[in-house]
């Protein structure tokens, strides 16, 4: 495994773009209008996996903590970060196990997430509350750990991570069964892939290409920089980080109503921004559906024509919001 | 990887990255000319699997194994927990695919004590034209947790490495079971099951989910040696 190389891919791989790919900088990454690297970056042992931890500004700033959605890594918030951090505050956020640099776990649950997530709060506010942002299934998990320990929180920012419910086809029983049972077979027969699976590799371009189907309102150069910061080349060309036992979608007991639920007892300060544009990696919510949920310290912006990942699509925008709701770093 | 305890040969499963121990307890078949099909012991929440073939099952003329759960028995003891029944679902279901060849043709009956009848309710219904029967019994962690959303606690636990993970007990002592959720599988065994009754309910304690279940169409409620009868 090594790093980008630092040279410009050929012509042939770049069928997806009409211009030139910005070549990768020294530290073989894709550069992005306004998007940092990290200052600083370690290894936290956490809760028996390891992780993977960058911040921006000050080290003896306030903190917060930023927390990234399913599938995604810390460094997606290469932009946000730094402008939350130019405003006085020390940023703290991580790669969730299995996910960027984090350690590959051999079980992944919500509990685990949380329990990581703690381990987080402890290195960075042991005993006192502090700002969380949190986005997608990063909002929603904080969610659930704020009504579960809301001694940790001074406030809590949830972009575009309050599910609303599960999106069950209207159909007929008898063919919702049979869409269980394929959905379920698929699950199991991946799971028998596990022991010896691998991310599927490609150039760089063919995997931003790949992402973008995921994230079609986000810009080819964005995707080339998350392949970079979250990617690796070997031999057979790059492939994702994230662990290759992890599948998108799933199925379970848990409803997303359940995390609605918790949502009007919150007794912190409380921003929802949500993106008005339905999106794959979204949670499918229709916005006005959360307002009648948001608890009495609560408020939530809906951003027109924005869609799931509102903090990279509007990041100075969703930082300024962000921002004025935090008030001065204290 | 084989080993053999006592009179039980071990097999070793590769489950992403945990080996899971499936215990042969009896390897063959009481009578080759007529072999039957596997039937596969699933123990209860903190146990592990019978080191000999248990007399309530003696009867069962085939192959009879036993699988010890991720956490559990001799199986791996991963760091960090993360425990879900459906994970555990996947497990049984590697220990299907061994017994089976990993032909889809060919099909298991499945018997879980208290946890393990909760996950041989679900292979059941996510295998459906797999498993010719689940038996479902008394055992620890029958109950399992809430049906529905309730007040939380996060928090790490101590733990060696020794068997039975911590972890396994808190996560999958407290997991949610609502009763449509298990009924749905109740459904996709109906739909697909080799066997005429996919699901025998034979405990006598009925947590919520389980009542959910006994009460579904195509579920019997018998006991452990009608069960095997039926199914063999």
């Amino acid at each position: 495994m090594r790093g980008g190389s630092g040279t410009v891919p050929p012509v042939s791989d770049l069928a997806e773009t009409n211009t030139d790919p910005p070549a990768l900088d020294e530290h073989g990454e894709s550069p992005y209008a306004g998007a940092r690297r990290p200052d600083r970056a370690y290894r936290l042992p956490g809760q028996g996996v390891e992780l993977q931890v960058y911040e921006w500004g000050d080290p003896d700033a306030p903190p917060m903590l930023l927390m990234h959605g399913g599938f995604d890594f810390a460094r997606t918030f290469d932009v946000f970060g730094p402008l939350i951090a130019a405003a006085g505050w020390r940023v703290v956020t991580w790669d969730q196990r299995g996910h960027g640099h984090s350690e590959h776990a051999a079980l992944y649950s919500w509990d685990g997430d949380m329990r990581d997530t703690l381990a987080v709060f402890d290195h960075v506010a042991p005993g006192r509350p502090i700002p969380v942002v949190g986005h997608s299934k990063g909002g929603a998990l904080m969610t659930q750990l704020a009504d579960a320990q809301p001694h940790r929180f001074r406030c809590l920012v949830n972009m575009d991570g309050i599910p609303y419910k599960r999106n069950i086809p209207d159909v007929a029983e008898k063919e919702r069964t049979t869409m269980l049972a394929k959905d379920l077979a698929g699950w199991l027969d991946h799971r028998r892939r596990t022991r010896d699976a691998s991310r599927r590799p490609g150039t760089l371009d063919e995997l931003a290409t790949r992402r973008g189907r995921m994230n079609p309102r986000l810009s080819h150069d964005w995707l080339r920089r998350l392949v970079t910061t979250g990617g690796y080349e070997s031999d057979d060309g790059w492939r994702w980080r994230i662990d290759p036992s992890l599948r998108f979608g799933g199925f379970g007991p848990w409803r997303p109503e359940w995390m609605l639920m918790r949502l009007p007892g919150l007794p912190m300060p409380f921003l929802g921004v949500l993106g008005s544009e339905m999106e794959e990696m979204g949670w499918g919510t229709p916005p006005e559906k959360v307002m009648p949920y948001m608890p009495m310290d609560g408020r939530c912006e809906i951003l027109d024509d924005v869609g799931h990942f509102v903090h990279i699509e509007q990041p100075e925008r969703v930082s300024a919001l962000v921002l004025d709701f935090l008030g001065a770093p204290s | 990887m084989t080993s053999k305890s006592g009179t039980a040969a071990t097999v070793t499963l590769r489950h992403n990255k945990v080996d899971l121990a499936l215990h042969l307890l009896r390897p063959e078949p009481l009578d080759p000319a007529t072999p039957g099909r596997p039937l596969l012991l699933l123990h209860g929440l903190g146990d592990r699997s019978p080191h000999g073939v248990p007399d309530w099952v003696s009867s069962w003329p085939g192959v009879i194994a036993a699988l010890d759960f991720t956490g559990h028995g001799a199986s791996t003891v991963p760091a960090g927990g993360g425990y879900s029944a459906e994970t555990l679902m996947a497990d049984a279901d590697h220990a299907l695919a061994y017994l089976t060849d990993a032909d889809p043709e060919r099909s298991i009956t499945v018997l879980g004590r208290g946890l393990g009848a909760y996950i041989a309710l679900q292979i059941a219904g996510a295998r459906a034209t797999q498993v010719h029967g689940a038996i479902l019994t008394d055992g620890p962690g029958l109950a399992g947790g809430p049906t529905g959303p309730s007040s939380q606690s996060v928090f790490s636990l101590e733990t060696n490495g020794a068997s039975p993970d911590p972890y396994a007990l808190v996560e999958l002592g407290r997991d949610l079971r609502p009763g449509d959720y298990a009924v749905s599988f109740v459904g996709l065994a109906n739909a697909a099951s080799p066997a005429s009754i996919p699901i025998s309910v034979a405990s006598s304690f009925r947590p919520k989910w389980l009542t959910a279940v006994a009460d579904a169409p195509g579920v019997a409620e018998t006991t452990i040696a009608d069960a095997l009868a039926s199914y063999a």
